[in-house]
């Protein structure tokens, strides 16, 4: 005979939440991990390799300015960083949140049991975000064992603008996804949104190269802020304008998850 | 089974008959409740008492506001006016502990599909803040209860629609819930799977479980119901048991008659004064009245000579068609 059963009003608070979510997600990711792990793990090696390594020796030869990086690979491997951070994070609160709405209905679920919508939105960021860490802090250890991270503190910094960067991604989108009827509008922030930013938000070039008006909508975009952080914290020489950068995406990442909330409150609550 | 004492000391305040044993534990309570999308009114001012042990029925037509009502009483759609209690409590405020002693069967299932049967009940419990053991213990007897056992290890995706209803009222009971709540649970099953689950809810019904649901069967709603209400465009349209709305709204008997095709509206002029109601369908006549047999004798008396006859019992059918006519809904 066993008893399961609840007494009592005390509303726990979200931690307990997130705690009781813990097995879900851990689930969820053993099922996919297989899945995930070359976008999260190879893909951006095929680009360290490409334009890095190949492309790298041909613009190494020219003698280019590469705001201070010492070789093009020293220069695009950090920001590579930051991309991926930005495409695992986007992808994760993309279809998987408008399965969980539409298809599966697993959120539906969700909501009958204790759990509210805040905790339901902070444990799927809180995975997207298990997610993002797991692949920079692989990612940002190989940079530091080939030479391209120098400092103890060069890599925390790279580190946090790394997750930062996945935050301030993972957040609107989800905010975003929360709300989709459909799932054409993914293609949509791929096409124009994903890939414009990861081609010229400076991560293979400086902006300084765009003309200015692009310059500053480059430099409007959370990718550049990100590329930035990461650029710094590699390449060791950090100033004052970090400040800048972490305030613009915590500012991005809190009004993101504000709308998450609100978005997903009005369509699964009604 | 299911209805094994609490673990911890329950808030004293969460038990509204703890001065008064005498009066029946309020499970519902709703007074003037209201639900609006936009300008549609779902749901317009209706009064609600389900008490502990009762099955409760919401029966009605498409679109009659049963789901909407379920839906808020669930704590998962606020109420747009009225008041509402679950448990003793208001679901605006408490949403989250009133939802921590609900089972939900919803109409759409919501398993999750990439796990397993046994997964399904473990990460669903401890949603509930149930520790592992507890769960998995809980998850095992659920299984065996609903026959479940041989397919625990297979994925959701691969299961049969009556199986996957069978799971999600199985997982609706992972938390011992003081009230079950369930959506139309056999609609789209063939006749076997509803059986089954009728058996299984019978049962549950048996050992004390609160059961509130909404169906359009009305085999199920006799099947199953202490008390039900009809619902009718988003208000109660009859209230009672399903013998006293039979009594109520019908007769004891309804004699079918089944003439030519085209004949049966000039024909029931004729049969009229033979009953207490007749009904003209496109395809027979129907004689409510208290003894069927009689009637038709009456008709034959009277020289008519239908091609078919057939006697039977007035249903909760009769009693709903009565109430809610005969137009389709959607």
């Amino acid at each position: 005979m066993t008893s399961t059963r609840a007494s009592g009003t005390a509303q726990p608070g979200t931690l307990e939440m997130l705690r009781r979510q813990l097995d879900y997600w851990w689930t969820a990711y053993r099922r996919t991990w297989k899945g995930s792990a070359i976008t999260s793990f190879v893909q951006p090696w095929l680009y360290v390799g490409a334009m890095g390594v190949l492309l790298g020796g041909y613009i190494d030869e020219g003698g280019a300015s590469l705001d201070g990086a010492p070789s093009y690979l020293a220069f695009v491997a950090p920001a590579l960083l930051a991309t991926t951070a930005m495409q695992v994070a986007a992808g994760e609160v993309m279809w998987p949140v408008m399965g969980a709405i539409k298809w599966d209905r697993t959120y539906h679920a969700m909501i009958a049991s204790p759990l509210r919508v805040v905790d339901i939105v902070f444990g799927h960021l809180g995975y997207a975000m298990f997610r993002v860490t797991l692949t920079v802090l692989v990612f940002a250890g190989v940079l530091a064992v080939l030479g391209l991270i120098t400092s103890v503190a060069g890599f925390v910094v790279a580190l946090v603008g790394a997750l930062l960067t996945g935050l301030a991604f993972a957040t609107p989108v989800y905010g975003y996804s929360a709300g989709a009827k459909s799932e054409q509008g993914f293609v949509v922030i791929f096409r124009l949104a994903i890939i414009p930013m990861f081609l010229f938000s400076g991560a293979f070039f400086p902006v300084s190269n765009l003309g200015e008006p692009l310059q500053w909508l480059a430099k409007a975009t959370p990718l550049w802020h990100g590329v930035e952080l990461c650029r710094m914290g590699a390449l060791g020489f950090w100033d004052s304008s970090m400040l800048g950068h972490l305030a613009y995406l915590l500012a991005i990442s809190v009004a993101g998850i504000w709308w998450s909330v609100r978005r997903l409150d009005r369509r699964l609550v009604v | 089974m299911f209805g094994s004492v609490p673990s911890t000391t329950p808030d004293p305040a969460l038990i509204s008959d703890a001065s008064s044993p005498t009066r029946p534990e309020s499970m519902i309570s709703a007074r003037g409740l209201q639900k609006t999308f936009g300008t549609f009114e779902a749901v317009r001012g209706i009064d609600v008492e389900v008490t502990r042990g009762e099955a409760f029925g919401f029966l009605g037509p498409n679109g009659a506001g049963k789901s909407s009502t379920m839906r808020m009483v669930a704590a998962v759609s606020p109420p747009t006016g009225g008041e509402l209690r679950v448990l003793g409590l208001d679901p605006r405020e408490h949403g989250s502990a009133i939802r921590s002693r609900l089972g939900v069967c919803p109409q759409e299932d919501t398993l999750d599909t990439e796990l397993s049967v046994r997964e399904n009940l473990l990460i669903y419990g401890r949603y509930f803040g149930l520790p592992r053991k507890d769960v998995a213990a809980k998850a095992d007897e659920l299984l065996t209860f609903f026959q479940l056992t041989d397919k625990r290890n297979e994925k959701v995706d691969n299961l049969s629609g009556g199986l996957k209803r069978r799971l999600t009222i199985a997982r609706s009971l992972i938390n011992d819930p003081d009230l079950l709540l369930l959506d139309e649970p056999t609609t789209g099953l063939d006749p076997q799977a509803r059986h089954v689950l009728w058996d299984k809810l019978f049962r549950l019904k048996q050992q004390g479980v609160t059961l509130v649901l909404t169906t359009h069967y009305m085999d199920e709603a006799e099947q199953l119901c202490d008390r039900l209400v009809v619902m009718d465009g988003g208000r109660i349209v009859a209230e009672g048991s399903p013998l006293s709305l039979i009594r109520e709204h019908s007769t004891r008997e309804v004699a079918e008659l089944r003439f030519g095709v085209g004949e049966h509206g000039d024909l029931a002029a004729s049969v009229e004064d033979l009953a207490d109601r007749v009904e003209v369908l496109p395809d027979r006549l129907l004689l409510y009245t208290a003894d069927g047999e009689e009637a038709i004798a009456r008709v034959h008396e009277r020289g008519l000579t239908p091609l078919a006859v057939l006697v039977r019992r007035s249903t909760l059918e009769d009693v709903f068609l009565r109430l809610t006519g005969r137009t389709l809904v959607d």
